[in-house]
């Protein structure tokens, strides 16, 4: 029997890190959460291969990653890209997103730049068998916990193939847009909107800022006034949060957000938007839509 | 008791005052021992509400809350955390003179004081511990400091905090202890969760 794959770096990219389901349960201990920011991609990607859905994989961040199987006496793996759309290429050879590849022994799997989307997930069969810290393999760029994004030249242990790669040819996905449209919920601290700062919220669109990360997206728009509450005692935070700052700037929060925060937060986005929100690239313009309690989809 | 959606799928309980969330989420934890909010994910008590992660069903969560009788004090009980402090922090001399003391009487004054973790932020393994009166309350200073060695045992509003790594912070220095306040590797990784009493000892 083979010993265990391994994949080396050849090019790390702007900020790859791994990423698997992150670090539920412990935000009372100031833990966040982290994991893929992307869920569905990160999911897609590791059925793609044969790995259970929650595999550590990589997360790209705008130019890729190229990387290299480079043990020689290993067996060859499947890989798998989703998420952002970027050109994939296999020793050169263009293969494409959302499609399970044979990547044997010494071939170069590089993922370009995006055409659209922000980040990439790349899972290899067997998944990334980096340290565990705290139950997940996630990097977590707030607090420091897990491991720190890849660097040139540096080696990636796989784990065991789980199962087969998935017996299809392409797997469809959506092609992230230039405006996204997010359901929210308001609350819970809608009360601290001026009546003119509810209209702007829910009327006005915003532009995603460079400084946004995995933290959270920093949005650029119109001031969202704020009634005058003085104070608000730090309370705890969940991923999609939508918190209005004093400056009349609004932060969606995403995996790696802090536990608890001091501003306000207006409105929560719908699970179902967090895809959207991983890969809203700079300059994407975003609208929040409020549905009523009880009509958001599950 | 007052009751915000936080989403579909978490609710924020807000409180009048932060004993008062001290004692429901003793009584929330003592409740999920026994099996209660199977769904939950995450129970994080804040200066003066409590997040409650993956609930079911917010209304029924929140009538039950409504019901339940909750102690009006936490219970004296349960062990106690002792954390060794040297009481020669960088802004030591600050404290002494907001608290109108010698800088001997700060540390008499911080180590005989009952602590509890009021609650956990801002880094992994940070506790808020609240037990400082409001007339030793002290102001964040008015320039952070980029980098806080870790260990420093620190003075904001009423709570005391120690940093469990180094980090940037505006919190008063009065002084520094060797107690590992944060593991990943150790089961517990945190040394001072929610509800964990502390004693300081001063060993300066």
């Amino acid at each position: 029997m083979p010993g265990s794959a391994t994949i080396r770096v050849d090019r790390p990219g702007a900020l790859t890190t791994v990423q698997d389901a992150g670090r539920p349960g412990l935000a009372h201990l100031g833990v966040p959460r982290a994991g893929a920011l992307d869920p569905a991609a990160h999911r897609l990607a590791n059925r793609l291969v044969g790995n259970p859905a929650t595999a550590p994989v990589l997360e790209t961040t705008l130019d890729g990653v190229a990387l290299k199987l480079s043990e020689p006496s290993a067996a060859a793996v499947t890989a798998a890209v989703t998420g952002a759309v970027a050109p994939v290429r296999l020793d050169g050879r263009a293969v494409g997103c959302g499609v399970p590849v044979l990547m044997r022994p010494g071939q170069v799997l590089d993922v370009g730049r995006a055409s659209a989307g922000v980040r990439c997930y790349v899972a290899v069969s067997g998944g990334f068998a980096v340290p565990v810290v705290l139950g997940s393999a996630s990097a977590d760029l707030l607090s420091g916990l897990g491991s720190p994004p890849l660097s040139a030249g540096q080696l990636l242990p796989l784990g065991p193939p789980a199962g087969p790669p998935a017996v299809i040819d392409v797997a469809p996905y959506s092609i992230p847009s230039g405006h996204i449209d997010l359901r929210v919920q308001l609350g819970p601290r809608d009360g601290w909107l001026s009546a003119a700062g509810l209209a702007t919220l829910t009327g006005a669109t915003f532009s995603v800022m460079p400084a946004s990360n995995r933290i959270g997206l920093r949005l650029q728009g119109p001031p969202v006034g704020q009634s005058d509450h003085g104070e608000l005692p730090s309370e705890g935070i969940v991923w999609g949060a939508v918190q209005l700052l004093p400056s009349g700037g609004l932060v969606i929060f995403l995996a790696d957000h802090p536990t608890t925060g001091g501003y306000p937060v207006v409105a929560v986005v719908d699970p179902a938007g967090f895809g959207a929100c991983a890969q809203a690239a700079p300059g994407t313009a975003v609208s929040f839509h409020p549905v009523p309690r009880g009509q958001a989809p599950a | 008791m007052r009751f915000f959606p936080v989403g579909a799928s978490a609710l924020l309980v807000e409180l009048d005052h932060p004993d008062a969330v001290l004692g429901l989420h003793a009584e929330i934890e003592r409740r999920r021992a026994q099996g209660w909010g199977p769904s939950l994910t995450d129970v994080v008590p804040a200066a003066r509400t409590i997040l409650l992660d993956g609930v079911a069903d917010l209304d029924a969560v929140a009538g039950e809350l409504s019901g339940w009788v909750i102690p009006a004090a936490v219970p004296p009980d349960g062990p106690i955390v002792e954390i060794p402090c040297s009481y020669a922090g960088a802004d030591l001399a600050t404290v002494a003179a907001l608290w109108r003391v010698s800088e001997a009487e700060v540390a008499r004054i911080h180590s005989g004081v009952a602590y509890r973790v009021a609650f956990c932020g801002f880094a992994p393994g940070f506790a808020y511990l609240s037990g400082l009166g409001e007339e030793l309350a002290v102001p964040r200073r008015t320039s952070p400091r980029t980098a806080v060695p870790p260990g420093s045992v620190a003075l904001a509003s009423t709570y005391t905090g120690i940093y469990p790594r180094s980090s940037p912070g505006g919190w008063q220095l009065i002084g520094h202890t060797e107690a590992k306040i944060w593991d990943p590797d150790r089961q517990p990784p945190a040394l001072l969760s929610p509800g964990t009493r502390v004693k300081f000892v001063d060993v300066t």
